[in-house]
């Protein structure tokens, strides 16, 4: 399953958890990092910083390009996975365990806001043509 | 191997050994240093085999068919290279007077004219020293005509998505915010997009025509009226100036400020970094902010302007006037030409890339833009034969290499997947053009009989497919002494 139905999306490619705690966990697609191709460096956004929906977060790298990773919601960021700096191909190997970062909304009603599954599809598919 | 793992203590060539020069001890002894500078130790003929040796390895436009799209790889001409190698121009000091440089002056100020006619722009500046400099150059000379006008409220830049990614550099460089925008199924700039994004905090739009889609911008008119009833500028990247050449001017198009790459279009020496010239090009009203030092000519004497002449200048960008080698090479090249020949190079271009985008086509590869005519370059993708066999683009141009073409661009621009940007150049003949149409033939088929030979390419060149990831997660860019 390459766009699991329990998560959330953006068009911009961001999967999106919803936390049992409230906060959203937030990473990149498998369709996204199968464009990227093999990821070789990946720069979370630091803990503590106030996010605006759509701001440029997080940075990412693969052999073909560099690429910027967008807020899906407004919000804190309360944890960033440094593991991904040392281990970038974790994101190649499963996207969808690899999270970037987690993000405590300032709107929870915001989250209603992203694509689900099947909507998301759509744009993965209307990429590749 | 390195040079320097040939070293050997006290080996030397004693007959290109540096003598003391006249002088010398004129340094006093405390700026003097106490070690040895660690040179590789080596005989004349280790020198002589070790780079011949590695010349023999080089994949180059003098040895392979160079299709790189948007970098125009051409032949680049033995003539212009004789010439600027006279030793009047090589032994002569970059800051020696006018008055003992008259000649190569004279060549300057002649390219600098030759440039304003052949693009339609007033004035034009030879300083930069690559098209990146041009770049941040050109978009300086925006930032300094808004502030000089106290209109400094314009601090976006706007910037198709389909980009070479120098353009948002350059604008973040120069203090600009980006703001992208969108192209159209047809590969154009998405015209209604670019209404609705710009206004009063617009300083400019850059833009590439034809752009790296390999087509023309063919609202280049309206866009250009967009930008500037908005009260923006209007920026010519010229990395594709080649496809149009002598027959459309940028200047005719609106263009308040272009650069030109001439190691692309003007066929000086490049790949592998350099060297390059990027001299930009401008209206009168963006003129007094042009970079120094400029060329200027008054009753048959020719002299290099300064800070004094032009106060508003955005100033220097290096020490003298541009990589005045490259300068003389494209301005020879352009004398060759002739403005009649400027056109051959474009209709030429343009037809190549047409020819080999029609017998790609029947060959059984995709185009990108299928309804489009190609400038001069084009796109294919292999989304589709990616999805059949598992062949990617990169596979393609490394098995590209073991049939005797270097491989187009990879995987730009991004937001075509699997793509290769082709650029066949006018110096190419249909014999070549055939050729490449029947390796890329044999890779088809070779990609649905054997991918694993794919996947390996390639076979026969110096060194096999080279770890590209591993390089850039790890990479090693010193060597040390074991």
């Amino acid at each position: 399953m390459t766009t699991p139905d329990n998560l959330k999306y953006t068009k911009t490619h961001e999967w999106v958890k919803a936390e049992a705690d409230g906060t959203l966990t937030v990473g990149i697609t498998f369709h996204a990092q199968d464009m990227l191709g093999d990821v070789v460096f990946l720069q979370p956004p630091e803990v503590g910083r106030t996010l605006r929906k759509g701001e440029e977060c997080a940075v990412i790298e693969s052999v073909k390009a560099a690429a910027d990773i967008y807020a899906p919601v407004s919000g804190e960021v309360v944890a960033a996975n440094q593991e991904l700096a040392d281990k970038p191909e974790k994101v190649n190997q499963d996207p969808y365990a690899a999270w970037m970062f987690r993000i405590k909304p300032a709107d929870p009603g915001e989250l209603g806001a992203l694509l689900d599954a099947a909507a998301y599809q759509e744009v993965a598919e209307a990429d590749k043509h | 191997m390195l040079i320097f793992e040939l070293s050997r203590p006290g080996r030397h060539s004693k007959g290109l050994s540096p003598h003391a020069a006249p002088g010398q001890g004129a340094i006093p002894e405390k700026h003097l240093r106490a070690q040895p500078p660690l040179l590789p130790e080596v005989s004349e003929l280790d020198v002589v085999r070790h780079y011949t040796g590695l010349s023999q390895k080089n994949f180059s436009i003098d040895t392979h068919f160079y299709p790189l799209g948007s970098c125009t790889m051409k032949y680049n001409p033995r003539a212009c290279n004789a010439l600027a190698m006279l030793p009047q121009f090589l032994a002569r000091h970059p800051a020696a007077p006018d008055d003992t440089g008259q000649g190569f002056l004279e060549c300057m100020f002649e390219l600098q004219e030759l440039l304003k006619e052949v693009t339609g722009m007033e004035a034009v500046s030879l300083a930069p020293m690559a098209g990146a400099q041009g770049e941040f150059a050109g978009v300086a000379m925006i930032r300094a005509y808004h502030d000089s006008r106290g209109d400094a409220g314009r601090r976006e830049i706007l910037v198709p998505d389909a980009a070479h990614g120098t353009n948002p550099a350059s604008a973040v460089m120069c203090g600009y915010t980006v703001r992208e925008i969108a192209t159209d199924a047809e590969g154009n700039v998405d015209i209604a997009a670019l209404g609705s994004a710009v206004g009063p905090h617009t300083a400019g739009l850059m833009l590439t025509n034809p752009s790296t889609l390999g087509v023309f911008e063919r609202g280049i008119l309206e866009m250009g009226t967009i930008v500037h009833d908005a009260g923006g500028l209007l920026y010519y990247d010229g990395a594709n100036l080649n496809a149009i050449l002598g027959e459309v001017r940028p200047g005719d198009m609106g263009f308040d400020v272009i650069h030109i790459n001439l190691h692309k279009t003007f066929s000086t020496p490049h790949g592998g970094g350099g060297p390059g010239a990027g001299p930009v090009g401008v209206n009168a009203r963006l003129a007094p902010f042009l970079p120094l030092p400029l060329v200027a000519e008054a009753k048959g004497a020719y002299r290099l302007l300064g800070d004094a002449d032009r106060p508003l200048s955005i100033g220097r960008l290096g020490a003298q006037l541009g990589n005045a080698g490259v300068l003389l090479r494209a301005y020879i090249y352009a004398r060759m030409l002739g403005l009649e020949g400027m056109r051959r190079v474009a209709a030429f271009a343009t037809l190549n890339a047409n020819y080999l985008m029609a017998e790609l086509r029947k060959a059984g590869f995709e185009l990108a833009f299928p309804r489009r005519r190609a400038s001069h370059e084009f796109l294919i993708t292999l989304q589709g034969l990616k999805q059949r066999t598992g062949v990617t683009a990169m596979d393609v141009a490394k098995r590209l290499l073991d049939k005797g073409a270097h491989a187009p661009t990879t995987y730009f621009p991004l937001m075509v997947p699997e793509c290769l940007l082709i650029e066949p150049t006018e110096t190419e003949s249909k014999r070549t053009l055939d050729a490449f149409v029947a390796a890329m033939k044999e890779i088809l088929a070779e990609a649905s009989e054997n991918p694993a030979l794919l996947k390996n390419a390639p076979h026969t060149t110096p060194v096999r497919r080279l770890d590209d990831v591993k390089a850039a997660r790890e990479p090693r860019l010193t060597w040390k002494s074991p």
